[in-house]
């Protein structure tokens, strides 16, 4: 498989947003002058009220949507995005749909096989391969989606609120694989949430986002080295972290 | 009701996930997460219909019901006027007639006859309708171009225009196929339209990330997902085909004669009894038609989708 095509062997940077901006044809601002870079070893995550114009972030970074000004790079070719809801194809199981995106690239079906098992087993769905979307739990099919996105072996992963959708407990779980699955493959990550501990707990670094124009107003470090313990959630350290990314996306979203 | 009793007694995982609460669902997740169970429960529990299909007396008890009770008005009907059975003969009689060695065998191949015009019909139908929405699905300015012909076809007086197709056509087989096809058409190319056109914004992404031509969407997400649709359609269109065919049949008798001229024949010499079993037995064909696209429908995406 193809390394980076363009980006030189120094560097590390693997998307970079400078002053991005994105303009409708009705003349709405989506993005205002954003800022963005996210290098390996990075888990950055843009955290915003909804509406704010975060997920456009990923579109763009995507190529699903074009910025109007600003210079947006990505630099490699194994770019991995989840999205909001799961996405899997109803009449394929398990397998069939972790293999869908290895089947696009016209991989052969040994090798499809291969990448879709190995990514089964990562995300712990072992033993579920031939059930159908509809026989697995909400928690069950955000596992499959993941696991597809995987068999890209992606340097670069993007996700969209992936966990949104799901129950508290369920989306620990998720969060607490997601990071093993982070240090295990060392892939970049950007995450969009609207969740501030989730954002805290995942994150490198935590972008606080606010709407109308969608802009970045502030960024935190994130200093818990990884992995991560689970219960540094219940830290102080953690608590006051998730308290200042809290006020700051108060303070940009009344202002 | 404890997790373990649900996997232990090997049912079917997804409905056991069903009938959790939200905290066991929770609960379940969780341990699939720690990892102990997964494997072992996924190999002990096999994967089952997910609905159980009632048979037997739940299933047929009612149409038999509704029946007996239209045979029972029948009966109540001829006792108003007895004079006039001629115009309304009491069932027995009119049953009596698929046994008639006389008139029967005339019946049963005047109704193949006009099956063999309506599943041509039909499968004609079919091929259209989908190669026509397909091309509607392509892009927005050929939709545009080509649906208002579909509505057309809808709502076009086709009794007027049906002795001409038998001046272009010729009054047999072929005019009766086309007349069939004309009627069948529409429900196919609406219902695979509008199944093509169901697939979410966020899944066609999916397949565009991955700069997949539209050859592929289709094939691999777009017709796939309008099965269901199209499965449904069928079930239309074959009921709408058979009227056309017997349609043609009124029209045109030249060939081989359909249930339709038959019907017509008995209609001007006023014989009621072979008159009212050829539209009956033309009637349970079109059931027939309809009940064989709904189990092909099942047969095909019931396994992910619940055909109604």
């Amino acid at each position: 498989m193809a390394m980076t095509d363009s980006a030189p062997a120094t560097t590390s940077t693997l998307l970079d947003f400078q002053n991005v901006q994105l303009t409708y044809p009705n003349g709405t601002i989506a993005l205002s002058g954003v800022d963005l870079t996210v290098r390996r070893g990075e888990f950055v995550t843009v955290v915003g009220p909804s509406g704010c114009g975060k997920s456009t972030l990923l579109r763009i970074a995507s190529g699903l949507e074009v910025s109007s000004e600003g210079i947006s790079t990505v630099n490699t070719k194994r770019v991995g995005y989840v999205f909001q809801d799961a996405t899997l194809l109803p009449w394929r199981n398990v397998r069939a749909n972790v293999e869908l995106l290895a089947e696009l690239q016209w991989d052969t079906q040994a090798v499809r096989r291969e990448k879709a098992q190995k990514a089964i087993d990562l995300v712990g769905l072992t033993g579920f391969e031939k059930h159908l979307p509809r026989q697995l739990s909400g928690g069950m099919r955000m596992r499959t989606s993941l696991a597809r996105s995987l068999t890209l072996d992606p340097e670069l992963f993007l996700f969209d609120e992936p966990f949104g959708a799901l129950d508290e407990i369920t989306r620990e779980y998720l969060n607490d694989e997601l990071l093993k699955l982070f240090v295990e493959q060392q892939f970049a990550g950007l995450f969009i949430t609207h969740s501030v501990s989730e954002a805290v707990y995942l994150s490198t670094k935590v972008m606080v986002m606010s709407g109308r124009p969608g802009r970045i107003v502030d960024t935190f470090d994130v200093p818990f080295p990884m992995p991560r313990d689970p219960d540094i959630r219940y830290t102080g350290e953690f608590a006051a972290l998730v308290g200042e990314v809290s006020h700051a996306l108060r303070e940009g979203h009344g202002a | 009701m404890s997790i373990e009793r649900v996997t232990d007694e090997g049912m079917d995982t997804a409905e056991a996930i069903d009938d959790l609460t939200g905290d066991e669902r929770q609960a379940l997740e969780h341990r699939e997460t720690v990892q102990e169970i997964a494997p072992a429960t996924a190999a002990a529990v096999p994967l089952k219909r997910r609905r159980s299909r009632g048979g037997g007396i739940a299933n047929w008890g009612p149409p038999i019901a509704v029946a007996i009770l239209i045979v029972g008005l029948w009966y109540l009907v001829g006792l108003i006027d007895p004079s006039k059975s001629f115009l309304l003969p009491p069932p027995h009689e009119v049953f009596a007639v698929y046994l008639d060695p006389k008139i029967a065998p005339d019946i049963y191949e005047a109704l193949w006859n006009t099956a063999v015009v309506a599943l041509t019909g039909l499968a004609i139908a079919i091929v259209v309708g989908i190669v026509w929405a397909v091309a509607m699905n392509q892009a927005k300015w050929v939709e545009r171009s080509l649906y208002p012909y579909a509505v057309i076809l809808q709502t076009i007086p086709i009794l007027a225009l049906v002795p001409l197709i038998g001046f272009w056509f010729g009054f047999d087989f072929t005019a009766r196929v086309i007349v069939a096809v004309l009627i069948g058409l529409f429900p196919m190319v609406s219902n695979t339209l509008f199944g093509l056109q169901s697939v979410d914004a966020s899944q066609r992404e999916l397949f565009k990330l991955q700069q997949a031509s539209p050859w592929i969407m289709l094939k691999k997400l777009q017709f796939p997902a309008a099965l269901p649709a199209i499965f449904a359609g069928m079930r239309i269109s074959a009921g709408l085909a058979l009227v056309g065919a017997i349609v043609g049949d009124f029209f045109f008798q030249r060939g081989t004669p359909g249930i339709g001229a038959l019907i017509s024949k008995y209609q001007s010499r006023l014989n009621a009894e072979p008159l009212f079993a050829s539209i009956i037995l033309a009637s349970l064909f079109g059931v027939v038609v309809f009940w064989f696209f709904g189990w092909l429908g099942k047969r095909v995406v019931g396994k992910w989708y619940d055909f109604a």
